[in-house]
């Protein structure tokens, strides 16, 4: 019989949820987040706490067997939030410990095959916010973004950012899990706001004087640099698809 | 800022800008200083796209496109009947500072027209590069544009402030040079190229004995040829190419199809198409020479001057040396298999991690996500069937064509990612 293991969503809650797979010597073992089970009546259910020592051990032993590039793998396979992340990840947790030695490269296995697609997506997706994150300067000096990148990037992005940006008080705020990162001029620190309301409807009061001219300086300049004679609509596309431009001023500018 | 008399210079001046094709913020390693304003870590980024598919990653404008001189193929032109306009040295800070602030750009390549003289020119470039790195505490990207003619002094404090230096060629050929650009002269270019060549080299010995010492221009060089503005041929412009990689210590070299902008007669006419198939091969042949271990004469000589266009010139290699292949997937060295058509590095790179498991056979190949139409009539894997290795060269090449209906598409597109 299948026994799943159900947790709070968090990283922390799915690594201890490992801890007990192997504490229970659960050999068909399924491990789903809250949000997403529904509960069946043919298989053993065991309700997870999120325990620091518990996950902490888990990590240390990948880091120990593994190298840091399996760890990676992990966590930003974590951050996929795909319904199918929870069992690529348990079996590359398997693999992992079964082989004592890294298993990142090892892509003629399909489950590592898999990870690893879905870490090139998210790095992509990680790289596209980087790219295509844009600041709007706020009334108090605050250049703020907001963004709603397809998987759970953001905290992926903060060491770029604060690297970056290090004199600039910032904010980018991921609308659709509503949480963000803001920087205060010494540390990025994750926040909660209410925000949607009050940027969409008034905007005029929230952002500075310049900051739409500087929006339609950067509209002129993108539009200037193109060149007709070489026009690549595909390929453009290709680059940028469609569900990106929202981001972009330079293509989408948000008459206030 | 007057907004409005800031976006008329822009215009202008980023129209004037474009045709230089590098948009390349990539291959320099600065720091956050000082809690100051910026970085660059290696790795451009794209932070948006053109319409026509191309980078944009750097605020690209002249200075001013008022020029003393007249080369034919240039917009700017003295001869040229047009809106000339010039910025401020505070107003193009201002700009880079703004845009790079809302995360629009990593950072600034600024170019001129000659106004007055080269070295006056120079200067001023230099001037606000100093202005950003000094009084901003920008460390962002800057990429000067080296000013034919510009003095060893001027060459030398440039490289003390941009990440990358650049001096476009253009012309590929001496005789074109002199149809086209009677002002300049070949060692226009290439003693600034020369003076910047040596600086990095110095600065990169004191480098490895003082921690502190500064750096100098720490992306290096690029230049840019123009290509089908004159009757050059592809092994003309490659090996001149390559001649400017080994003498000069080329980081990059951009090879930018001729875009029809004058009735001048010794230039193709207006409406005449911009050779971007051409273009295409060119960096494909580039990048075989600078990352796959290809010779130049492998590629291009006497009797084989320029590139086939309906193959890449990786095939194109290989069907003139099949004799070679086909190779072994399980045993061949690294330089090998980057030589099998249709492999690119990653893919190479991908084989020789995953041989060390098991031995691989089609299935594995195809399951590591590699395309192997082109592929496997050059290699032999742990599977028992294989392309019979008796097709003619020809045959090889119609089964191919006839497979890819859209190949131009996707070369096309990696190239354009290889910009980067
Ligand atoms: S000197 Fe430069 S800007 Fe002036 S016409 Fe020649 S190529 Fe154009």
């Amino acid at each position: 019989m299948q026994t799943v293991f159900v947790y709070d969503g968090s990283f922390i809650g799915f690594l201890s949820a490992v801890f007990e797979v192997y504490e229970y010597r659960a050999t068909n073992a399924k491990i789903v987040a809250e949000q997403n089970y529904a509960s069946s009546f043919f298989a053993e259910n065991n309700e997870v706490t999120s325990n620091v020592a518990k996950a902490k051990r888990v990590w240390k032993g990948v880091l120990n067997v593994g190298e840091s590039q399996d760890a990676r793998l992990i966590y930003r396979g974590f951050l996929s939030e795909l319904p199918d992340m929870e069992k690529v990840l348990l079996a590359y947790i398997r693999l992992l410990f079964d082989a004592r030695k890294s298993i990142a490269k090892n892509f003629s296995e399909p489950e590592i095959m898999r990870l690893s697609q879905i870490n090139k997506k998210i790095g992509r997706e990680k790289h596209r916010m980087e790219a295509f994150v844009r600041f709007r300067k706020t009334k108090d000096q605050i250049y703020f973004s907001t963004i709603s990148p397809d998987f759970n990037v953001l905290p992926l992005l903060e060491k770029h950012f604060t690297k970056r940006y290090a004199d600039q008080l910032w904010c980018i705020y991921d609308v659709s899990r509503n949480y963000g990162i803001y920087y205060d001029l010494k540390k990025p620190e994750m926040v909660h706001l209410d925000l949607p309301t009050q940027i969409l409807n008034s905007p005029e009061s929230i952002f500075s004087e310049e900051e739409l001219d500087y929006q339609k300086l950067w509209k002129n300049y993108f539009e200037s640099t193109n060149i007709a004679a070489r026009a690549n609509r595909k390929l453009h596309e290709q680059h940028v698809p469609k569900r990106y431009w929202k981001y972009l001023s330079e293509k989408y500018l948000l008459e206030w | 800022m007057n907004f409005d008399r800031i976006k008329e210079k822009l215009n202008i001046l980023a129209d004037a800008a474009k045709y230089d094709v590098s948009c390349s913020s990539s291959g320099s390693k600065r720091k956050n200083k000082n809690k100051g304003l910026g970085n660059s870590d290696g790795m451009g980024i794209c932070h948006s796209y053109t319409p026509d598919g191309r980078c944009v990653s750097l605020l690209k404008i002249l200075l001013t496109n008022h020029c003393i001189f007249d080369c034919a193929y240039c917009v700017t032109r003295k001869s040229n009947d047009i809106k000339r306009a010039a910025f401020k040295v505070q107003e193009v800070v201002d700009l880079t500072i703004n845009f790079y602030r809302r995360n629009y750009i990593e950072g600034l390549f600024l170019s001129s027209g000659i106004f007055k003289s080269p070295d006056y020119t120079m200067e001023r470039l230099i001037r606000v590069a100093k202005k950003l790195r000094l009084e901003e505490n920008f460390n962002g990207y800057i990429h000067l544009k080296s000013i034919p003619g510009a003095s060893d002094e001027l060459m030398h404090e440039a490289g003390l402030y941009a990440d990358r230096l650049s001096i476009n060629i253009e012309i590929p050929t001496k005789e074109g040079l002199k149809l086209l650009a009677p002002d300049k002269e070949r060692k226009d270019f290439l003693q600034p190229m020369k003076k910047v060549r040596n600086d990095i080299v110095k600065y990169q010995s004191e480098k490895k004995h003082f921690k502190n010492s500064p750096i100098f221009a720490p992306a290096g060089q690029s230049t840019q040829m123009i290509v089908g503005a004159t009757k050059e041929t592809d092994a003309e412009v490659m090996y001149t190419a390559t001649y400017l990689y080994k003498k000069y210590n080329m980081k990059r070299v951009y090879y930018s199809g001729y875009i029809p902008i004058s009735y001048d007669n010794r230039l193709p006419p207006i409406g005449t198409e911009v050779p971007m198939l051409r273009e295409n091969r060119l960096y494909q042949a580039d990048w075989l020479l600078r990352f796959y271990g290809f010779k130049v004469e492998e590629l291009l000589h006497k009797n084989h001057p320029n590139l086939d266009s309906d193959i890449d010139p990786k095939l194109s290699w290989a069907l003139r040396n099949l004799h070679i292949f086909p190779i072994d997937v399980n045993r061949a060295d690294k330089q090998l298999l980057a030589r099998v058509p249709g492999l690119g590095m990653k893919s190479v790179y991908k084989i020789l991690h995953a041989r060390k498991y098991r031995k691989l056979g089609w299935e594995h190949l195809e399951k590591m996500g590699m395309a192997l139409n082109r592929a496997k009539y050059f290699m032999t894997c742990a599977s028992r069937t294989f392309e019979s290795k008796d097709y003619t060269p020809q045959q090889i090449k119609q089964r191919i064509l006839s497979e890819g209906n859209s190949k131009y598409q996707t070369t096309l597109s990696n190239q354009l990612n290889l910009f980067g």
